[in-house]
């Protein structure tokens, strides 16, 4: 998260670097509105009516990851923690891509579910569903509400505009383009603004490196900077865990990180699911994480390494990295957070800098997008079909989803307001929502792999893994636990996916399972190969387009840049 | 072109993604290039590392828009009524 700070980050835009936004701005509705002309149903509207290509979604599928939080929130990374943060992206995402790609998108793409929370109801029934479904559509508003925030601030800190004014404005813009072309319109966008982020951080991580020397010159002053040479191996990661140990923080970094909070992420959370169920067939559906991947594990290029220039070039960390590395506050005011904005100050010119500015914006309301976009989906089907208005016209729906889209930004804003009091609030709120996802990722593997699990096991593993979860981020708030750093989320997850295991193995052991012919096409052993297996002709042949041979592609690569790195 | 008439033809047809793409990736190289040409003072090319990144990032950025409509042009979009083409038509409808 940010913590905005006073520090002189007002950047001097001019005429032209407006006209850039400007354009930006007039392609991103022009894009909503000619996505509206595609929508005629309700599935049209919340999944793409299952019709987009695999590089489409593949690319949204990331892109509705690289929202604020990550692309400030890594280069603020690493400017603090330097290579080891590259974790997030090798270890902490690109296996559960794959995983979700070739393992578990049979499963949800072959079920012809809408939703993962309907993935739920129909394997667990619908307490699960429920616990599931009204977690993530309120996780979703106050994450909305998060990067609304961040953008704002952001706006304010660059343009000086008021905080309100860049609040609704930029609501505004959202709000017209998912309420007007729906998820096709969020994911168009999703894909133009990867490319926007691109063009605006590829430049600067070039002439950032001209500035440093290349990157000799950047090993060279990370390592006699503080924070020194282990800020330039992203193993054993011992200052980002704070274990304070290499054994235990490379266990942290694979299995809390690498297995438990990340499989929880990119495998059942719907904002990044949703995309991949939009596209036209099982094997474009399997395929859009899989291509996902490959950008994903060049992002921390154009993320952690800007943040790592920062840090050794920007005047206010060369004269308080020291400081900000031992939790002080810098004299003049900046945080790591800043990294990003003051690597743009001090570089850039007019015009580039708009393009810049026009990338970060851009990021921060795909990122909005996604979560109305999911958010929409599941109250719509999940809460107000299934519970409250059952057999309306399709076309009742989609009237539904937009005015709940709207409805949604309204909230989205409320909670924005409320972050602009207290911003700490939302930081913790987060991190328990965050918490969700660990113990989703057990059960759901549990539920897709062995049939004797039943409906209690379902919801009653996510209560207490998730309870699990709270006990121990709370102990460690406390300070009873000791631990430091990103250490505390990797351990409260672990916790959370043992305890969400134990519980549901208990339970289903003492409870009745369901019958076999409900579970079929949602359990493994229970799916007959050929609904699991793809079409692979036609446009889905070619070697290229083989999910199982991409995916090692991207797991070689994987390793060799771990290696290198 | 297609309607919201016609169900099967519409969802291919609305537009391109790759030529939007191009438009603003194109514009903002124009800009650059021209800015890096005409407008870019010293004392931002020495802001830069002495690099003139408003022309060479236009430039980069003229190649890349100019790559995505030649993209565009070889593989276009296929309105789904002919079936089976690039862009076919047949999973489309599993999920109805």
């Amino acid at each position: 998260m940010l913590v905005l700070a006073d520090a002189n980050l007002r950047l001097d835009a001019s005429a032209i670097d407006y006209i850039e936004l400007a354009f930006y701005f007039v392609l991103v509705l022009g894009i909503g509105y000619l996505a509206r002309r595609q929508v005629s149903s309700s599935l049209d509207f919340f999944l793409s009516g299952r019709s987009l290509p695999a590089w489409v979604t593949g690319l949204a599928f990331i892109s509705a990851n690289l929202g604020a939080v990550e692309v400030m929130g890594m280069s603020a990374n690493g400017a603090q923690y330097g290579l080891p943060t590259v974790h997030y992206f090798w270890i902490g995402a690109i296996p559960a891509m794959l995983f979700l790609g070739i393992v578990m998108m049979p499963f949800y793409y072959g079920s012809k579910v809408r939703s993962v929370p309907e993935f739920m109801r129909r394997r667990f029934g619908k307490p699960a569903h429920l616990v599931n479904g009204v977690s993530f559509a309120a996780a979703q508003i106050l994450i909305a509400g998060a990067n609304l925030f961040l953008l704002a601030s952001v706006v304010n800190l660059l343009l000086g505009w008021p905080l309100w004014v860049s609040i609704i404005v930029a609501a505004a813009i959202v709000l017209s383009y998912t309420a007007l072309g729906g998820l096709s319109a969020a994911i168009y966008n999703e894909v133009l603004q990867f490319f926007v982020i691109v063009i605006a951080l590829v430049p600067l991580t070039i002439i950032g490196l001209v500035k440093v020397g290349g990157w000799q010159g950047l090993v060279e002053k990370v390592t006699n900077s503080p924070g020194g040479s282990a800020q330039l191996h992203s193993w054993p990661g011992d200052n980002l865990t704070g274990f304070g140990n290499s054994l235990l923080s490379v266990l942290g970094i694979v299995f809390g990180l690498g297995f438990v909070l990340s499989f929880g992420y990119w495998t059942t959370n719907f904002v990044e699911v949703q995309r991949a169920m939009a596209s036209k067939s099982m094997s474009a559906a399997r395929r859009t994480p899989i291509i996902g991947a490959f950008p994903k594990m060049l992002v921390p290029f154009i993320v952690i390494i800007p943040g790592m220039i920062a840090a050794v070039t920007v005047s206010e960390y060369v004269k308080d990295k020291q400081v900000l590395l031992d939790g002080g506050t810098a004299e003049s005011g900046v945080t790591f957070n800043n990294a990003l904005l003051l690597l743009m100050r001090d570089l850039l010119p007019n015009g580039m800098l708009g393009i810049a500015i026009a990338g970060l914006l851009a990021s921060f309301m795909a990122g909005m997008a996604a979560n109305l976009s999911s958010f929409n989906t599941v109250f719509t089907y999940d809460i107000w079909q299934t519970y409250v208005k059952k057999d309306k016209p399709d076309h009742y729906y989609l009237n539904l989803g937009r005015i709940v889209t709207s409805a949604g930004t309204i909230l989205a804003i409320g909670t924005a307001f409320i972050a602009s009091n207290s911003g700490n609030i939302l930081n913790y709120l987060q991190d328990l929502f965050s918490f969700f996802n660990a113990p989703l990722f057990a059960t759901f593997i549990l539920g897709m792999f062995w049939k004797r699990m039943t409906p209690h096991a379902g919801w009653s593993g996510l209560v207490f893994g998730t309870l699990s979860a709270i006990t121990v981020w709370g102990l460690s708030q406390a300070g009873v636990l000791g631990l430091t750093g990103q250490g505390i989320s990797f351990v409260a997850a672990g916790t959370a996916f043992v305890v969400d295991i134990v519980v549901s193995v208990a339970v289903s052991l003492a409870t009745k399972p369901k019958p076999d012919e409900e579970l079929v096409g949602l359990v493994y052993s229970l799916t007959p190969k050929e609904t699991r297996q793809h079409d692979a002709t036609g446009e889905n042949a070619g070697w290229y387009r083989k999910p199982g041979l991409l995916a090692g592609i991207v797991l070689v690569l994987t390793i060799a840049l771990n290696v290198i790195f | 072109m297609a309607t919201e008439s016609q169900p099967r033809a519409r969802k291919a047809g609305a537009f391109d993604i790759r030529l939007i793409i191009a438009l603003l990736i194109g514009v903002y190289g124009v800009i650059l290039t021209v800015m890096g040409i005409g407008f870019t003072s010293e004392e931002e090319i020495k802001k830069a590392a002495g690099v003139n990144i408003n022309l060479w990032a236009g430039i980069g950025m003229l190649v890349v828009a100019a790559l995505f409509v030649i993209w565009a042009v070889v593989r276009p979009l296929v309105v789904p009524t002919s079936a089976e083409a690039e862009t076919g038509d047949t999973p489309t409808a599993a999920g109805e």
